[in-house]
């Protein structure tokens, strides 16, 4: 099995992990009016890169939220990043 | 020429040591300019070019691929055609597929192996024989073969399952499509390949598109391995790599791809005769006719470009495939590899203008690409030559996502995708 560094927990089983979504997306101002192509965009379109990805992940165990860096092809990764506030 | 394939043909190479085939296809050098490009020279491409030239009079068509022809999903793959499908649009899809499979050797004057031995979907459980009359009842108002079939009738097609009643996932009953079943999957793109090059179609391997010749905001060509190849109109069919190929037009899709694994076992004697599919670890087999059983599940957890196996997901189809029947669990495994396949979000494909003039897609087949080949190709083909859609690809156009109109395979047929 690959193991996968959390950032609280550190190294672990692949199987603790879950990917949740693509890094970098901003939800719409749904507050204000906004078309369907922006919200279609939004709900479905992927960058979907081959290569060097940023990911947003969950450490299903202890159930922290990170960033993770990796390489979609080899799946070596080079970073994880906490995304608590303070850290 | 290539020979025409026969039962004469075959006699008379026989008498003179197999002296007079000729090559199935050509090896042509590009073109400066085609008519129509198609990417990717898997089953989807290649079918396109056929029905192109056959249905369309468009025989000024190239098939270009980085690799060699049906190298990528169309030979990775578990080799299932089935309709068996919840949504009518599906259906009408899937099925016309199989339809036009039924009479492919025919028509291709190459041999498929379309063995049409039947799909069991299996039902452990009284709620799940609930479902599977509902989902019975729907393939048979969309006109699609459907049985739903009691834990003998199971028991009758394929023995080798579990049918102890303390089993963690009983079997109940199954969804039964009769009309199912399994082709040599290279022979058909070998198929495809030999007809589309009969009809004129160059068939371009080993050449990658390094980039889209984008002018006034319109594709008009590829920049290749082999320099510039310019052409009315481009059709992508390149599956996992997509989204890859859109970027090039600087479009984002609907698309997360993930590698999806397969395995095959050591040659075994006939213990399987149909296939089998288990909703509760998403793994199916089958047995090809050199014997090994044919394993198949669902997609890796983690989006992905590696083109091999990974372990947690080869434990939840082994593991699934083993509770499906236990007298399996010594079978050695032969052969174990992964494909990459282009998942969208309801699990649907994508068949329609890219939103770049010029530029069409076929692509998001997911895991089920293989089955839809004839029909992909045959609507992909209508798609090029008129520019518009045939009325069974209508729904599938990229416009479904903004307008909400989503085809949820993924829900409804409960598809391991």
């Amino acid at each position: 099995m690959q193991q996968f560094p959390c950032p609280f927990c550190g190294e672990r089983d692949e199987r603790e992990f879950h990917f949740l979504a693509e890094a970098g997306k901003e939800r719409p101002n749904t507050t204000v009016s906004i078309d369907d192509e922006t919200w279609a965009r939004y709900l479905y379109k992927q960058r979907n890169e081959k290569g060097e990805v940023q990911e947003i992940w969950m450490h299903l165990t202890c159930r922290e939220v990170f960033l993770l860096k990796r390489h979609s092809v080899t799946m070596a990764v080079s970073e994880s990043v906490s995304l608590r506030q303070g850290c | 020429m290539p020979s025409h394939y026969s039962a004469y043909s075959l006699f008379r190479e026989g008498l003179r040591q197999q002296s007079g085939w000729g090559k199935a296809w050509r090896s042509p050098k590009p073109k400066k300019h085609y008519e129509v490009i198609i990417i990717g020279a898997g089953g989807h491409g290649l079918a396109t070019a056929y029905y192109l030239a056959k249905n369309h009079g468009v025989r000024n068509v190239a098939v270009i691929d980085k690799g060699w022809l049906g190298g990528g999903n169309t030979g990775r793959n578990t080799t299932t055609i089935r309709s068996n499908y919840y949504y009518p649009e599906s259906c009408a899809l899937y099925d016309l597929s199989v339809q036009l499979y039924e009479n492919l050797s025919r028509e291709l004057n190459y041999n498929v192996m379309f063995s049409q031995r039947g799909v069991l979907t299996l039902c452990h459980s009284d709620p799940e024989m609930e479902m599977g009359a509902r989902f019975t009842n729907a393939m048979k108002l969309n006109g699609v073969d459907a049985e739903l079939i009691d834990v003998a009738a199971v028991k009758q097609r394929a023995p080798i399952l579990n049918f102890q009643t303390d089993a963690r996932y009983p079997i109940h009953g199954a969804i039964w499509q009769a009309r199912a079943g399994t082709a040599r999957h290279d022979a058909v793109a070998w198929g495809y390949a030999r007809a589309a090059d009969a009809l004129g179609v160059d068939i371009i391997q080993q050449c990658e598109v390094r980039e889209l010749i984008l002018e006034n905001g319109a594709c008009a060509g590829v920049r290749t391995a082999h320099g510039d190849i310019r052409a009315n109109k481009i059709g992508a069919a390149v599956a996992g790599h997509s989204s890859v190929l859109a970027n090039l037009a600087n479009i984002t899709l609907p698309i997360h791809s993930y590698a999806l694994q397969a395995f095959v076992s050591e040659p075994l004697k006939p213990i399987m005769n149909t296939v089998a599919l288990s909703p509760a670890s998403g793994t199916y087999f089958s047995q090809s006719d050199k014997g090994g059983l044919v394993i198949g599940g669902g997609i890796d957890r983690v989006p992905s470009y590696g083109q091999r196996g990974n372990l947690p997901a080869q434990e939840t189809v082994l593991s699934g495939l083993i509770e499906m029947a236990p007298a399996l669990a010594k079978v050695k495994l032969l052969r174990h590899w992964a494909g990459i396949v282009d998942v969208t979000p309801d699990s649907s494909p994508i068949l329609g203008p890219s939103g770049v003039d010029g530029l069409y897609l076929n692509c998001g087949w997911g895991t089920g690409g293989f089955k839809a080949i004839p029909a992909g190709g045959l609507l992909f083909a209508h798609l090029l030559a008129t520019g518009q859609h045939h009325v069974i690809s209508q729904p599938f156009d990229l416009n479904r996502f903004a307008q909400g109109r989503l085809i949820d395979e993924g829900a409804a047929s409960g598809i391991a995708h």
